[in-house]
């Protein structure tokens, strides 16, 4: 208990849980819409493509600050949507096949840069690869600051545009009969998914984010038939495994946080969907047993 | 709304953009996503949105519009179900709700009595006549060939293309059903 209280004490494991927790609402919140419009992968496809972003950007510039960094991120990941959005309208090729394209290439393109900067004399590319599989424990209170300031805008805009968005999730087509353009809602919801992948990379890299953006909303929806509420629990959940995470890296030596965190959510996913009332798995199993021994009692012929 | 190839749709002087809220279009229920985490209330509310505009927020007068159109359609006591809880008539009575809460002037329907039990149909066109009593214009995708003359006073037969169009009573004879359906008009118009 003395050790959990001193660790609330320590500043480094207050920036971290704090900078966990920030991401987890962020993703619960745009997650959840991501799910719900069917574009869960789309996440893993913005993840992988911020990489080519990441090393381009530092090459580019010399520069190892994370805001640089991640504007490089943010860029390739703009592209890489705004080309599978492209590939699926302009050929026949679907949005999964398109997906798995692009990400590839993406993906590809970002190792063959990252070899290549590590061979460049003088250039110390050292801390490039926390991107891949994220480096919690790296976060610093500016990057905190970071992360609140982009999350803050991308859920100012969850609520400015709520009805659109959940109009838009709905029902697309009735959305651009009613004359909301379902290319500028589109924009729009690729925006948010990419800008939430784009603020996870640091904490938890390219390879884990997608499960980080798609875990809590999974788990919420489990629990419940609201929309409003689904998006709210989403929230609760990431923040909840964000500071949990943490705080088991913490305690436990060589546990490494990014994807510790990805593991608590997804045992939360997980949980949700084995347990939850109503739609879990074991409820309807349970009820399939009650009423098939309901109806073969009403079945027996009565003497 | 697709914009049109070329040229413009005119509709009581109104053109293309402006049309957007005179014109209500009823889905074929198969076409959303009916586990999404919203109630029939919600949904009929979306019908709102578009005289909303952007950013503005439903307000209780949407509300109260939306029971009202709920009640017409006898949805009432359904409100705030989810929606992956009702029956197939029941999603085609939201829908409907959808498009009356819009108060258009044109109302597209794609196959609303499709997968619908008796007693929806029978309230749907109970409410369609009212719409045609309002000076309403509603236009329907319809493959059951025994109700047309009894729901609709203009047919336009369409097989590829427009084969016939005009009143019922003009238009729907065997010929051209010959001629959209083959031989097989006589046997679906049942009344041979």
């Amino acid at each position: 208990m003395d050790t959990l209280l001193a660790l609330f004490h320590d500043y480094t494991f207050r920036t971290v849980a704090l900078g966990s927790a920030l991401l987890g609402v962020v993703s619960g919140v745009i997650g959840s819409f991501a799910v719900l419009r069917k574009q869960s992968l789309l996440g893993d496809g913005v993840s992988h493509a911020a990489l080519p972003g990441v090393v381009a950007a530092f090459l580019l510039t010399g520069s190892k600050n994370t805001e640089v960094l991640l504007l490089g991120a943010l860029l390739t990941g703009l592209a890489a949507t705004f080309i599978i959005m492209s590939i699926v309208k302009h050929s026949r090729i679907k949005f999964d096949g398109a997906l798995a394209l692009v990400m590839s290439v993406f993906f590809g393109l970002g190792l063959v840069l990252l070899t290549y900067s590590q061979k460049i004399p003088d250039a110390n590319q050292a801390g490039l690869k926390r991107f891949i599989y994220g480096q919690a424990s790296t976060l610093l209170e500016r990057d905190v600051i970071l992360t609140a300031a982009c999350g803050a805008v991308l859920l100012l805009i969850v609520i400015l545009f709520w009805k659109e968005l959940k109009l838009f999730s709905f029902d697309p087509e009735f959305a651009e009969a009613i004359g909301f353009s379902t290319g500028k809602l589109n924009i729009l919801l690729s925006f948010l998914i990419v800008l939430a992948i784009i603020i996870g990379l640091q904490t938890v890299g390219v390879v884990l984010m997608s499960a980080m953006l798609i875990s809590p909303g999974v788990a919420a929806r489990q629990w419940s038939d609201r929309l409003w509420l689904m998006v709210v629990l989403a929230a609760g959940f990431g923040a909840a495994s964000g500071v949990l995470g943490t705080l088991l890296s913490s305690v436990v030596p060589g546990l490494p946080t990014g994807p510790v965190i990805v593991v608590c959510i997804t045992a939360v996913a997980v949980f949700s969907l084995l347990f939850a009332p109503g739609r879990g798995i074991l409820h309807r199993i349970y009820r399939r047993k009650k009423n098939s021994a309901r109806f073969k009692a009403e079945r027996r012929p009565k003497l | 709304m697709i914009k049109p190839v070329s040229g413009a749709v005119r509709f009581q002087d109104f053109e293309n953009d402006k049309l957007k809220n005179k014109i209500a279009y009823v889905p074929q229920s198969d076409s959303v996503d009916w586990d999404f985490p919203a109630t029939a209330m919600d949904v009929v509310m979306m019908g709102r949105y578009g005289h909303l505009g952007w950013l503005k927020r439903p307000g209780k007068e949407d509300k109260s519009m939306a029971l009202e159109m709920l009640e017409k359609v006898g949805m009432r006591d359904y409100a705030s179900r989810q929606i992956s809880r009702l029956s197939g008539g029941q999603r085609q009575r939201v829908f409907l709700a959808r498009a009356l809460i819009q108060h258009a002037e044109i109302y597209f329907m794609d196959e609303p009595f499709r997968g619908v039990d008796a007693q929806t149909e029978k309230s749907i066109v109970g409410i369609l006549k009212e719409l045609k009593q309002q000076g309403k214009t509603v236009v329907i995708v319809h493959h059951d060939l025994q109700t047309v003359s009894d729901y609709f006073d203009w047919v336009t037969l369409i097989n590829l293309r427009v084969v016939a169009n005009g009143p019922v009573e003009e238009v729907f004879h065997e010929e051209n059903l010959g001629l959209v359906y083959g031989g097989l008009g006589l046997l679906l118009k049942g009344a041979v």
